[in-house]
């Protein structure tokens, strides 16, 4: 079957192609997804100003914490989410759980998140997400594996980071990835382009295409230890396209607060003395843990290739 | 255009697509409703698609109870009228002020135009309703003309602001 299912040219409508699957993540450009595991999470993040909200069981820190299998979220709370807010709604399928995606589509989720902070039920393969009208986002720590994601159907990509550590170190050396990567293809001459495929371990035609466009062809959001306003406005300066933010809202002291200072830090995120003013009086933020002292078996980021 | 000084710059403005909610909240918080609201009572010409439609309409079905509609617009329309995402759709479109050739419309949870008053003229419809209207200097679209590389209603967009600007200049 053809990958690229846009190629349709009649009068009926056409659903599930790449441009209303990318698309919809360019509406999202320039804002804030919020993870929320109650409807009343759901509803705070909304009046917040949340372009969506990601709708999940335990918020990464607490996975962290509890250990044992994270999986998907339980049906009934993700249809309370959905018929709670008016704006996107996500989910989090297992890496590899193709059956847990059929089953958020069914739901009617807008977007399905291929994520590594559940427990990954194939070390092997992601899923073919080509076989599905929802659009899907994926983590990646550097260029060669968001390409990989995009040609297995993903239609946006979202930096890993180290989830549910409240620390920004990651999300910062994984978006230097990606966009050096980028940078490196752009100046490259014709000739290179294959051998950079071989060493990117990334699909042959995407790697051109970035080399005639200069960017990737899908939206890049930073995810994975936002935990401040500064933390937000650094990931936008450094590149990306919007944040996703997991146990760093409901994990502070002052959920609403830091939602709301939040959003506005990522679309000011060239203002610093806005960051500075919806940074005073906002309680604390998020426990933090130190990356490098953790043990390798505690990383999520290296889950999934 | 994110703050008062930088709407202050332009002749005319595009309202594009996002979040309706997150854009009238933004709006109200960082002090551009009243600004936004004085430039279009004095005739500063935009382009509307998607969520920047609902800002400019009458009346928003199925929104917030506070987000704003400006009012510029005359007509009513339902957030997400067309559905969830998994329901977002393309199709072949013929819009009348561009002749005989249709244009690639891509709808992504797309508004709902449930009703189109008498100062707003209809320049498109898909099956029963309305997708495409022009008022004035203004053009509001349910769909995103600029993920296809068409650029016709871009074009129409910057002739009729050209047009307004020139009248209301003499």
């Amino acid at each position: 079957m053809a990958s690229d299912k846009t190629g349709s040219n009649g009068h009926e409508p056409h659903t599930g192609g790449v441009r209303v699957k990318r698309g919809l993540a360019e509406m999202l450009k320039g804002g804030v997804i919020m993870d929320v595991v109650t409807p009343e999470q759901a509803k705070i993040a909304e009046d917040a100003g949340a372009v969506a909200v990601m709708a999940l069981e335990r918020v990464p820190s607490d996975i962290r914490r509890d250990g044992g299998v994270a999986r998907m979220s339980d049906v009934s709370l993700i249809n309370e989410i959905i018929a709670a807010v008016t704006i996107p709604v996500m989910a989090k399928a297992r890496i590899g759980h193709f059956v847990e995606a059929q089953v958020l589509q069914s739901l009617g989720v807008d977007y399905i998140d291929e994520s590594e902070v559940l427990t990954p039920a194939d070390e092997e393969h992601h899923i073919d997400k080509w076989q599905f009208d929802v659009p899907f986002v994926c983590g990646a720590r550097d260029l060669g594996e968001a390409l990989r994601r995009i040609g297995e159907g993903a239609a946006m990509i979202r930096t890993k980071g180290e989830a549910g550590t409240g620390n920004v170190v990651e999300a910062v050396r994984h978006m230097r990835a990606v966009q050096g990567g980028i940078r490196r293809i752009a100046s490259m001459r014709p000739e290179e382009l294959m051998a950079e495929a071989k060493h990117l371990g990334a699909p042959f035609d995407l790697v051109q295409e970035i080399h005639s466009t200069g960017k990737l062809p899908v939206v890049n959001f930073s995810a994975g230890g936002i935990a401040t306003p500064a933390d937000a406005a650094l990931m936008m300066q450094l590149g990306c396209d919007g944040n996703f933010v997991g146990s760093g809202i409901f994990k502070s002291t002052n959920p609403e607060a830091y939602a709301k200072a939040i959003v506005a830090a990522t679309t000011y995120y060239d203002r610093p003395d806005v960051i500075a003013d919806v940074s005073a009086g906002l309680g604390k933020a998020m426990p933090g843990l130190d990356v490098a002292s953790m043990p390798a078996g505690e990383l999520l980021a290296t889950r999934g290739w | 255009m994110r703050t008062p000084a930088e709407l202050d710059d332009v002749d005319a403005l595009v309202l594009p697509g996002g979040e309706s909610t997150t854009m009238s909240r933004l709006l109200q918080v960082f002090g551009l409703e009243a600004p936004l609201r004085e430039r279009l009572a004095g005739g500063m010409p935009t382009l509307s698609t998607c969520a920047g439609l609902i800002l400019m309409s009458r009346e928003v079905l199925d929104g917030r109870p506070d987000q704003i509609a400006l009012g510029i617009l005359d007509v009513s329309v339902r957030r997400n009228g067309y559905g969830r995402q998994v329901e977002s759709f393309e199709a072949d479109i013929p819009v009348v002020p561009l002749g005989v050739a249709p244009f690639r419309a891509v709808f992504i949870r797309a508004p709902l135009i449930e009703q189109a008053g008498a100062d707003a003229e209809v320049i498109a419809s898909f099956g029963s309703n309305p997708v495409a209207v022009a008022q004035g200097p203004h053009i509001g679209l349910c769909f995103h003309p600029e993920m296809t590389d068409d650029s016709r209603l871009h074009q129409l967009f910057l002739d009729r602001a050209a047009a307004a600007l020139e009248v209301s200049a003499a």
